[in-house]
């Protein structure tokens, strides 16, 4: 039960995949313009995460060794095409919105890593844990940043307005340059944190 | 004047990098060095290049024709895993320098979100083969771009003085930003 835990701690906060790994920087760039594609894009990865953390744990000693990470793609697409469809039939709005950015998770460094150093290696009970607590510390992460981002960009969360129409809102958050430089500032907050908490812990 | 337009919107307007955002990962993994920098991008352009060109053949001839279009996705990565693996063998045996410097980099033009990016692009914009093929190549040129001038400016900033939380990749990701501005300056810029 503590291995458990500590599985889904790891992934949710000690080896965040996009704060601490910096892994899966296209999408968390490129989609986290408004708090609910965030949400939408995290929870597709994911279901993509654990469904094929799960079966690639399941066929690790069929895999031949030489043709693995093909093998792994190919899984990873497979469930992509499944989340693809899905999503065009019963959330077709959010579908529009993602656009490119849902067969390309395909490609998120994320599923991959997890694959080759986890899955391969490990139970399926385990896998799909694992699987679970990455997409959830994806998740998190992309609606941290997509948050700020809407409230700075649009002066609204969810599309509720917050603080009305006194203050011109910095609509360049909500463009391009605006992703790199919340997710600069919001991990140099992070370093500092974690520089401060070790400098408490030595004293 | 149709292909003129989509190589300056490639290049520069709708720059994959800082626009569109795909090939993030190599793009802050791979510049620290212009050497790499300059070897990733022609890797990229290689690679993109002929994957541009291959699949849209087997959309049109192979996909199309059955109605297997939900296969897309999986079609296009295996090309593209395939191809990265060829080039990879092709850099070791000619070029074992470059091969060195781009390491681990190499395969994982695999997982660059742009070359899957431009072949999905393709096929949903409607290009035929010439346009396919000169979307890919220009895409993979303002991926090139960006990334040697980013290189260029990590490079310069390296030695400064920053504050301790922002140093390596905080900062990295604000020239990207400062850059992605620069950018924003083409996109009135069309013919």
């Amino acid at each position: 039960m503590k291995q458990k835990n500590s599985i889904f701690l790891n992934g949710l906060i000690k080896e965040n995949p996009t704060f601490v790994q910096l892994l899966g920087m296209c999408p968390t760039l490129a989609v986290t313009t408004t708090l609910k594609n965030g949400f939408g894009m995290g929870l597709s990865a994911t279901a993509v995460l654990i469904a094929s953390n799960a079966l690639i744990s399941l066929l690790r000693k069929v895999i031949p060794q030489k043709v693995r990470i093909a093998a792994y793609i190919v899984i990873i697409a497979a469930f992509v095409s499944i989340i693809e469809m899905c999503l065009n039939a019963f959330l077709p709005s959010l579908a529009e919105q993602l656009g490119i950015f849902i067969p390309l998770i395909v490609v998120n460094c994320i599923i991959l890593a997890r694959a080759e150093s986890f899955a391969s290696k490990n139970s399926v009970g385990k896998s799909a844990l694992d699987g679970l607590s990455m997409g959830l510390g994806f998740t998190v992460a992309l609606c941290i940043i997509s948050a700020i981002r809407e409230f700075l960009a649009t002066g609204a969360i969810l599309e509720i307005p917050i603080y009305g129409e006194t203050i011109q809102p910095a609509s360049i958050i909500g463009m391009p340059p605006g992703g790199f430089l919340v997710l600069g500032c919001v991990i140099a907050l992070i370093n500092y944190i974690v520089r401060k908490q070790k400098e408490g812990k030595s004293e | 004047m149709n292909l003129i337009s989509i190589i300056i919107a490639a290049l520069f307007t709708q720059n994959f990098v800082m626009v569109k955002f795909m090939g993030i990962c190599p793009f802050l993994g791979v510049s620290k060095k212009k050497e790499t920098a300059i070897g990733m991008g022609m890797a990229v352009i290689f690679v993109m290049a002929i994957s541009s060109a291959i699949t849209y053949a087997v959309n049109r001839f192979l996909l199309v024709p059955f109605g297997l279009e939900y296969l897309q996705t999986i079609a296009f990565i295996l090309i593209i895993a395939g191809l990265v693996q060829f080039v990879e063998m092709f850099v070791k045996k000619s070029m074992p320098a470059l091969y060195s410097a781009l390491g681990i980099y190499l395969p994982l033009i695999t997982t660059n979100c742009a070359v899957l990016g431009a072949a999905l692009l393709n096929v949903q914009n409607g290009y035929n083969f010439i346009e396919s093929l000169i979307f890919g190549t220009c895409s993979a040129a303002g991926f090139a771009l960006a990334i040697v001038l980013f290189a260029g400016i990590r490079e310069a900033i390296n030695e400064k003085d920053v504050p301790i939380s922002f140093r390596g990749f905080p900062l990295a990701l604000i020239t990207a930003g400062l850059m992605a501005i620069a950018f924003m300056g083409f996109s009135g810029f069309t013919i």
